[in-house]
């Protein structure tokens, strides 16, 4: 991997071969499925809450590198944190991956996620890295099913298709 | 394919020859994402020779008017040029008079007035159609809408595991309600190359109509539908070095006069009172409207750029392409190649091992290697080969054995990017 433009940065291509978090879970207070039918991406997400606390989380699915990580390094990321806290993640992250908040002059609490900032210049992989954040919004507000086609979804932002 | 011997069959082009097509196309020579361009993604769309940009600029300079409305100069011209591009398309499928040729705006387009003019007026309740698994959407839905709407049944022929339709099946789905063929003429997504004429051969026997969906053939092979016997031939501009926004229905002229008008408007009336409208009679029944009357110049000056060059020259040429690209990646460990017909054009579809498609192609374009990756709007193929989708590359004749090489060589760096 020579350009280190790519968004396949050696944190991504590690959490696409062994996800965190990959699974089910026995007892899940919150699950939904997200769906983009353009490429075939699919992901299942479990998670526990105590009281505001998401006490656990997992995922499953099929879906390329990118949507994996970015699954991955999602779970790790809001496991232990407050409903609020993830619902912030969220934003953040669908903002600077549609370009909206520049990880690099703007306040936020991504982290590490910021090695998915590139993505904003791949707009055919923008729905990608964000399937796995539309579905987490999504098993909150107790959608049991989300599209990253879904016209009404609220994470919905018109981007090109495949 | 259908043959149809020239008087003057072009010798193949050499390499050096393909050196002087590329020097036409302008757009061979640009590095769009920093690297320098290699363009296998011809079978979503090709690339335009600056004879055919020369053409469009020409006559937006100099000839636009509408068309078939006034009687001042520039109006004759443009009608002109626009009429002399149907006949350069009636003599590139060979069809038997100029009326048969309908400009639509692509293939979609093409079947979708098949479907409205043919299928709504001739096909009703309990009425069959057939079609294949290797069908590009776009020859699906437009007959799934039907068939909802009048309560006709779709029947699929099935394909075999290299992609082949499955011929025994073909036949035994025939049924005396059956009412039309719809067929690829090459899979867009595995490029298997169908057995079309036997297959109209076999429909025509026991009356039934056959429209060919010829998007992918078109640019490829020699298409002649009177050899193949098609009653519709559906093909795209966008995909022989034309412009987007242009595409062809062939009909045949004693079915073309029985279908009824697909949109209504100017120019496909003879007369019109708020009692009653005459049709006017084809092609111009089915052209309602002004027409993308540059983009069908411009196609007629595609068609002149490929006759130049041969379309048996070029056939030879892509499949010169595709015998070396498959013979490089059925040595490649970890490559599975999807479609593997004995007759193929032009298509080499592929997974890795362990490797998502979309990834394959983020990780090819930082090679600048543009290829196709989805489903390719052929999703029960997909479904066929257990695959969410695959990537696609895809020739035309001014690819080189060199932009292969470089293909093969991408894929050798996403497989160790994912190692």
């Amino acid at each position: 991997m020579a350009d280190p433009k790519s968004l396949y940065q050696e944190v991504i291509l590690d959490h696409n071969r062994k996800p965190r978090n990959y699974g089910t879970l026995d007892h899940a207070s919150h699950r939904a499925e997200g769906r983009n039918p353009l490429c075939g991406d699919h992901l299942t997400l479990a998670l526990d809450l105590d009281g505001e606390r998401i006490a656990a989380i997992a995922f499953e699915g099929e879906s390329c590198a990118i949507c994996k990580a970015s699954a991955s390094m999602m779970t790790a990321n809001v496991k232990g944190k407050t409903v609020g806290d993830a619902e912030t993640l969220i934003r953040e992250f669908r903002d600077m991956a549609t370009g909206q908040l520049d990880t690099g002059r703007q306040a936020h609490h991504l982290g590490r996620l910021t090695v998915f900032a590139g993505v904003r210049d791949l707009p055919t992989r923008v729905k990608c890295a964000i399937l796995p954040w539309h579905t987490l919004h999504a098993a909150l507000h107790a959608i049991a099913d989300t599209s990253t086609e879904s016209e009404n979804d609220p994470m919905h932002a018109p981007i090109g298709d495949a | 394919m259908t043959a149809r011997p020239h008087a003057l069959a072009p010798a193949r082009p050499s390499a050096l020859e393909v050196e002087r097509i590329r020097a036409d196309f302008p757009i061979l020579k640009s590095a769009p994402g920093g690297k320098p361009l290699v363009y296998l993604d011809n079978a979503a769309s090709s690339q335009m020779p600056q004879q055919v940009i020369d053409r469009l600029v020409r006559y937006q300079t100099a000839e636009h008017a509408n068309i078939h409305r006034a009687v001042h100069t520039l109006s004759e011209i443009a009608t002109a040029e626009y009429e002399k591009a149907r006949g350069k398309v009636a003599r590139f499928v060979n069809a038997r008079e100029e009326r048969e040729v309908i400009f639509t705006s692509g293939t979609t387009e093409a079947i979708n007035l098949a479907m409205h003019g043919y299928g709504r007026k001739f096909i009703g309740a309990g009425d069959e159609i057939i079609l294949t698994t290797l069908e590009h959407h776009s020859n699906i839905v437009p007959w799934q809408m039907l068939a909802e709407e009048k309560g006709a049944k779709i029947r699929v022929v099935p394909i075999d595991d290299s992609g082949e339709l499955l011929l025994d099946a073909y036949e035994s789905l025939f049924s005396e309600r059956t009412r039309l063929v719809g067929v690829t003429h090459v899979s867009n997504a595995l490029g298997s190359v169908n057995p079309v004429k036997s297959m109209i051969a076999f429909a025509h026997a026991r009356g039934v109509p056959v429209l060919v969906d010829g998007a992918q053939a078109a640019p490829h092979l020699q298409v002649d539908v009177q050899d193949l016997d098609c009653d519709f031939y559906a093909f795209s501009g966008h995909k022989l070095c034309g412009p987007t926004g242009i595409g062809v229905l062939y009909g045949r002229a004693a079915l073309l006069e029985r279908m009824q008008p697909f949109k209504g408007g100017g120019d496909m009336i003879l007369s019109v009172t708020f009692e009653k409208t005459t049709y006017n009679v084809i092609p111009q029944k089915f052209e309602a409207g002004t027409p993308p009357i540059a983009a069908a110049i411009g196609l007629g000056a595609a068609i002149d750029y490929l006759a130049r060059i041969g379309m048996d020259a070029i056939a030879a040429h892509e499949h010169d392409l595709l015998a070396y690209a498959t013979a490089q990646l059925e040595r490649m460990p970890g490559v599975r190649i999807i479609g593997t017909a004995r007759e193929k054009a032009a298509v080499l579809s592929f997974a890795l091992d362990g490797v998502h498609p979309h990834d394959v192609g983020t990780l090819l374009n930082q090679d600048g290697v543009a290829v196709r990756t989805g489903h390719h709007c052929a999703q029960p193929v997909m479904q066929r080969f257990g695959v969410p989708a695959t990537s696609r590359a895809s020739f035309a004749f001014y690819n080189t054995m060199a932009e292969v090489d470089a293909l093969v060589a991408g894929i050798r760096n996403v497989q160790k990017v994912f190692c």
